[in-house]
C-alpha cells in the first residue's frame, strides 16, 4: 500500500473531495474543454485574462481524484500569475510527472503541486494528472476562445 | 443463450475442474506486483492455452511459408493448417460449410466489410439500420459510416434500466426501410444476453437480414448460426482464448455470394487483366493480401479446445461466478452494479460511490487484480445511465470464486483509501 500513499496523498484526496474553484465563471475571457477518452474525465476550464495576468480561473467537470485534484491545485497556483508564470509552472509539473520513477522528485519550486509527485510511478495515470495543465496550455497559447468551443 | 442461465450452475459447477484449466494457461501462474494474478479483464481480451500457444509456435517453426500459392511442401502443410483452421471455426459455429468462414482481424472487421458491401451495394436515402442501445462502437460506427455515404439513416433500440432491449421496442422498429438489423449477442459493457433469436425471427419475417456481434458470446455460451437464424455472425479470435489479429464473419453463402468484395489484392481474384478482374470464389473472395496464417491457426486449434471444454459446462461455471459475484459486489456499501439484465453473461460492471472507476482500477491493479474501467467502448450505453465510465470485472473459465474473494477484498481496500 505504500506507493498507492504515494499516490493518493491526503493532500489529493482532501481536493478530490472538495475541489477548489469548482464553480462556473460567468466573466471569463477563455473557455477551453479537456476531454480524457481512456477514462471519460471531461474538464471546462474558465479563465478571466487581464493584461498578461491570469486574474481568475475556475473549472468543472467530472473525473478520477487525480485530475479533479490536480485542476484544484492548479487554479490556486495559477490564480494571479502572468500567463509566462504559467507556463514555467506547468514545464515544472510536467517533468516532477515524467521523471525516472526511481528518483524521488523534490518538487522545488512547485509548492503545493509537490503532491503529486507519487504519480510518475504510476505511468497510466499522467494522462490524469496533467489533464487540467493540457486544458490550461490551449488557453495560454491562446488555441482556444468561448466562440471555438461552445 | 438459456444454457447460460438456465443450467443448474451448483452441479455443473462441481463437475467442472476450474484448477486443471488453470493449468493449462502459463500466464496465469505469474504475479503482478508480487501478487498473484486475478485477471479479470477477460471481456477485452483472453488469456491463451498452452495448445494454443504451442501451435502458433510450431507452425513458424516447422511449417512457416505463404499460403495458397507455393508449389512447394511447406506452402502445401501451411495452406492445410490455415485452411484446417477455418474448417474448426465453422465446426464451432456450427456453419454448414467453411466456405461460410471468412477470416478477419477480428469482429471489427467482420462487421466493417458486412457494413462497407451493404453500402455499396443495398442502402439508399432514406432506408434504415437498425441497432440497440447495448452495442459496442465496432457495432455502431462502421454503421454511421454506411449511412453516411448513403443518406440511410441508423435507428437505434432504446435499452432499459436494467439494461436490456425489450423485444417489442425491437419490433416496433422493423419498418417497410429497415434494410438490416445488427445485434450483440451479449453486451461487452453490462454482459446482457439479447433474445439474438427471437430478433432474427422477427426480422426475418419482414425480410430484414441480422448481422449478429458474437465477440462477447462465442467464448460463453452453446453456439449455432443455423439453429439462431442469423445472416452473418462476427466473432474474435482473441476473445476465444485464441491469438490477437484474426476473428471471422460467419456469413449464408447466399449472402456472401451477393456481398461485393470487400480489398482488392492477392488471393481474392482468380484472374487479372486491365480490363476485367474475376473474383476468387467463396471465401477467399473477401481475403484480400496475405493471411494472418499463424492466427487462422492458432484460432482453430482454440475453437477446438473451447469446444473440448464444452461450452455448457463453461457457462454454468461462469454462471456461478456471476451469481456469486453479484452476491459480493452487492454487500459493499456504495456499490452499484449497472446492468441488471435477468440473461446475463459473467460481467459485472460497477460503480462505487465517490470513487472514480479510474481509481478503483489503480488500487485493484496494485493488489494483482486486472480489469477494465472506462466507457469499455461502448459511450451510448454509459450516457445511458449518465455515467462516464464504470469498473468491469469479466470472468473467464478459469476464474474462481476465490478470485472474486480477492476482487470484493480489494475493492475494500479502495473503500479505505478514499475513506
Ligand atoms: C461486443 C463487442 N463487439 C465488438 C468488439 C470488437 O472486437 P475486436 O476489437 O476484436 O474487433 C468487442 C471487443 O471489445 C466487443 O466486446
Amino acid at each position: 500500500m505504500t506507493d498507492l500513499r504515494d499516490l493518493y496523498q491526503e493532500v489529493i484526496l482532501d481536493h478530490n473531495k472538495s475541489p477548489h474553484n469548482y464553480r462556473e465563471m460567468p466573466d471569463a475571457t477563455r473557455l477551453a474543454l479537456g476531454n480524457n477518452p481512456l477514462c471519460g474525465d471531461k474538464l471546462k476550464l474558465y479563465v478571466r485574462i487581464e493584461g498578461d495576468r491570469i486574474a481568475d480561473v475556475a473549472f468543472q467537470g467530472s473525473g478520477c481524484a487525480i485530475s479533479k485534484a490536480s485542476a484544484s491545485i492548479m487554479t490556486d497556483s495559477v490564480k494571479g500569475k502572468s500567463l509566462a508564470e504559467a507556463e514555467t509552472l506547468y514545464g515544472k509539473f510536467h517533468d516532477l510527472l515524467t521523471g525516472p520513477p526511481d528518483v524521488k522528485a523534490d518538487g522545488a519550486g512547485l509548492g503545493k503541486l509537490a503532491v503529486f509527485s507519487g504519480v510518475r510511478e504510476f505511468p497510466a495515470r499522467v494522462k490524469c494528472a496533467t489533464l487540467a495543465w493540457h486544458t490550461l496550455e490551449t488557453i495560454l497559447k491562446g488555441q482556444e476562445a468561448i466562440a471555438s468551443t461552445e | 443463450m438459456s444454457a447460460v442461465t438456465k443450467a443448474a450452475p451448483e452441479a455443473h459447477a462441481s463437475a467442472y475442474d476450474v484448477e486443471r484449466v488453470r493449468a493449462e494457461f502459463p500466464i496465469l501462474s505469474r504475479s503482478v506486483y508480487g501478487k498473484p494474478l486475478v485477471y479479470l479483464d477477460n471481456a477485452n481480451t483472453t488469456q491463451k492455452p498452452r495448445v494454443v500457444i504451442d501451435a502458433v509456435r510450431r507452425y513458424y517453426e516447422e511449417e512457416n511459408a505463404n499460403i495458397h500459392r507455393g508449389t512447394h511442401w511447406l506452402s502445401e502443410k501451411a495452406t492445410e493448417a490455415y485452411e484446417g483452421g477455418r474448417e474448426k471455426v465453422a465446426r464451432f459455429l456450427g456453419a454448414t460449410s467453411p466456405k461460410e468462414i471468412v477470416f478477419t482481424r477480428g469482429t471489427t472487421e467482420a462487421i466493417n466489410l458486412v457494413a462497407a458491401g451493404f453500402a455499396r451495394e443495398y442502402l439508399q436515402a432514406g432506408d434504415e439500420i437498425l441497432i440497440t442501445g447495448l452495442e459496442h462502437h465496432s457495432n455502431i460506427v462502421p454503421w454511421q459510416l454506411a449511412c453516411e455515404r448513403t443518406g440511410a439513416k441508423l435507428v437505434v433500440v432504446p435499452i432499459t434500466d436494467e439494461g436490456e432491449v425489450p423485444v417489442d421496442e425491437f419490433e416496433k422498429r422493423l419498418t417497410p426501410r429497415t434494410k438490416l438489423a445488427a445485434v450483440s449477442h451479449v453486451s461487452n459493457a453490462l454482459g446482457t444476453v439479447n433474445p439474438v433469436k427471437t430478433f432474427i425471427a422477427l426480422a426475418h419475417a419482414r425480410k430484414v437480414p441480422v448481422l449478429v456481434d458474437g465477440a462477447q458470446a462465442a467464448p460463453h455460451l452453446p453456439l449455432d448460426v443455423v439453429d439462431l437464424g442469423c445472416d452473418f455472425y462476427a466473432i474474435s479470435g482473441h476473445k476465444m482464448y485464441g491469438p490477437t489479429g484474426i476473428g471471422a464473419l460467419y456469413g449464408t453463402e447466399a449472402w456472401l455470394e451477393k456481398l461485393p468484395p470487400y480489398q482488392g489484392g492477392g488471393d481474392m481474384i482468380s484472374s487479372v487483366t486491365f480490363e476485367k478482374t474475376t473474383y476468387n470464389v467463396l471465401p477467399w473472395k473477401f481475403e484480400a493480401g496475405t493471411a494472418n496464417i499463424a492466427g487462422g491457426i492458432g484460432f482453430g486449434v482454440a475453437a477446438d479446445w473451447l469446444s473440448g471444454v464444452g461450452l455448457a459446462a463453461v457457462a454454468a461455471h461462469e454462471h456461478d461466478l456471476l451469481v456469486y459475484g453479484t452476491r459480493k459486489l452487492s454487500a459493499i456499501p456504495g456499490l452499484t452494479i449497472v446492468g441488471r439484465a435477468k440473461e446475463k453473461a459473467a460481467v459485472i460492471s460497477f460503480v462505487l460511490e465517490n470513487v472514480h472507476p479510474h481509481d478503483i482500477g489503480t488500487i485493484l491493479d496494485r493488489e494483482g487484480i486486472a480489469i477494465r474501467t472506462g466507457h469499455h467502448c461502448a459511450q451510448p450505453v454509459m450516457d445511458r445511465f449518465g455515467l462516464p465510465a464504470t469498473a468491469r470485472a469479466s470472468f473467464g473459465l478459469y476464474n474462481t470464486r476465490a478470485e472474486v474473494d480477492a476482487l470484493a477484498a480489494a475493492v475494500e481496500k479502495v473503500r479505505e483509501v478514499f475513506g
